[in-house]
């Protein structure tokens, strides 16, 4: 027994439910004033729960009617801060934050994302690795 | 890592580096001799004859900002404390194969986790590849393909989180549904 899709009738019913949404949304969008955020998920990553913090993301950024790009990337090289996450605004500069559990995914989302505030685990550009 | 779905997430990644378009992951579990086999490969540009050789060396890595990879050489220490293996095959240009066996009965297997976030995971990070999920317990199993779905969907973004949820659903009742086939709990 092998079924495919389980219930072809829901995905379509789904379909026309979301075409809807689609279009409202169409017209206020181009890439470039979307938000876009980078989860790093490599081996470390993983490990430390990158992958429930990307779908906390994914799924509160869409339930709080924010648009935006949510993508994967690989190791950034700050293993010892993970996980973290990347959060470009539409004309700044890219910003990197570490230690990104559920809570303080919802913070970011919050009071940087919506406030345009910054807050706490910024790991600055300039950063050295201790060897270097 | 802490359980199969996260190794599973783990790898997939590298196929989605190397580029892969298809990536297909397997599990086939037969329930008699306590096999559980999983299989994930992809089109992606594949390794040399070295790389595969040097891949579960956790001081090998391709990677620029960090100097170890520890991703396969995790996999196969599980693998390997149930009495399994991990074995790759790899063509370039043409894709790579990684062969995983447990022997789920084995004290030290590692819990199957919760394969349907690792998907959801996966689908919404890149829902323009295809990514095929297999399961076959016995007799009994499912298949899941996004190109399945982007085609009934037609233009739809499988990164919706409507969709993500059926698919995540759609994992979690059939699991369900093969987990009450056998005498086995769910782990």
């Amino acid at each position: 027994m092998t079924n495919k899709i389980k219930n072809l009738a829901d995905l379509r019913e789904l379909k026309d439910k979301l075409q809807t949404k689609t279009k409202l949304r169409d017209k206020s969008e181009t890439s470039n004033q979307l938000v876009q955020v980078k989860v790093a998920m490599a081996t470390c990553c993983i490990a430390t729960g990158s992958r429930e913090t990307m779908n906390y993301i994914v799924d509160e950024l869409d339930k709080r009617n924010i648009d935006a790009v949510v993508t994967q990337t690989g190791c950034m090289g700050y293993c010892y801060a993970e996980p973290t996450i990347e959060v470009t605004l539409p004309g700044k500069e890219p910003m990197v934050f570490g230690y990104v559990d559920v809570k303080k995914a919802d913070e970011i989302i919050e009071k940087y994302i919506k406030g345009g505030m910054l807050v706490e685990g910024i790991i600055p550009v300039n950063y050295k690795k201790i060897d270097q | 890592m802490k359980d199969l779905s996260y190794h599973i997430l783990d790898i997939v990644r590298n196929s989605l580096n190397a580029g892969a378009s298809v990536i297909e992951t397997i599990i086939t579990e037969n329930s008699h001799t306590g096999v559980l086999a999983l299989t994930i490969r992809d089109n992606g540009h594949g390794m040399s004859k070295n790389m595969v050789e040097r891949a579960s060396d956790p001081f090998f890595t391709t990677s620029v900002t960090k100097k170890v990879g520890l991703g396969i050489p995790l996999l196969k220490q599980n693998a390997e404390l149930t009495g399994g293996t991990v074995t790759m095959e790899s063509a370039k240009n043409q894709g790579t194969k990684v062969m995983v066996i447990f022997n789920s009965d084995h004290i030290d297997m590692i819990p199957r986790g919760d394969l349907a976030l690792t998907f959801r995971n996966l689908i919404s990070g890149n829902p323009d590849r295809d990514i095929i999920f297999r399961y076959r317990l016995d007799e009994d199993g499912f298949d899941l393909d996004t190109a399945d779905i982007r085609r009934e969907l037609e233009g739809i973004n499988l990164n919706t989180r409507e969709v993500l949820d059926h698919i995540t659903e759609f994992i979690r009742d059939n699991l369900a549904e093969l987990d009450k086939t056998t005498n086995k709990k769910s782990i």
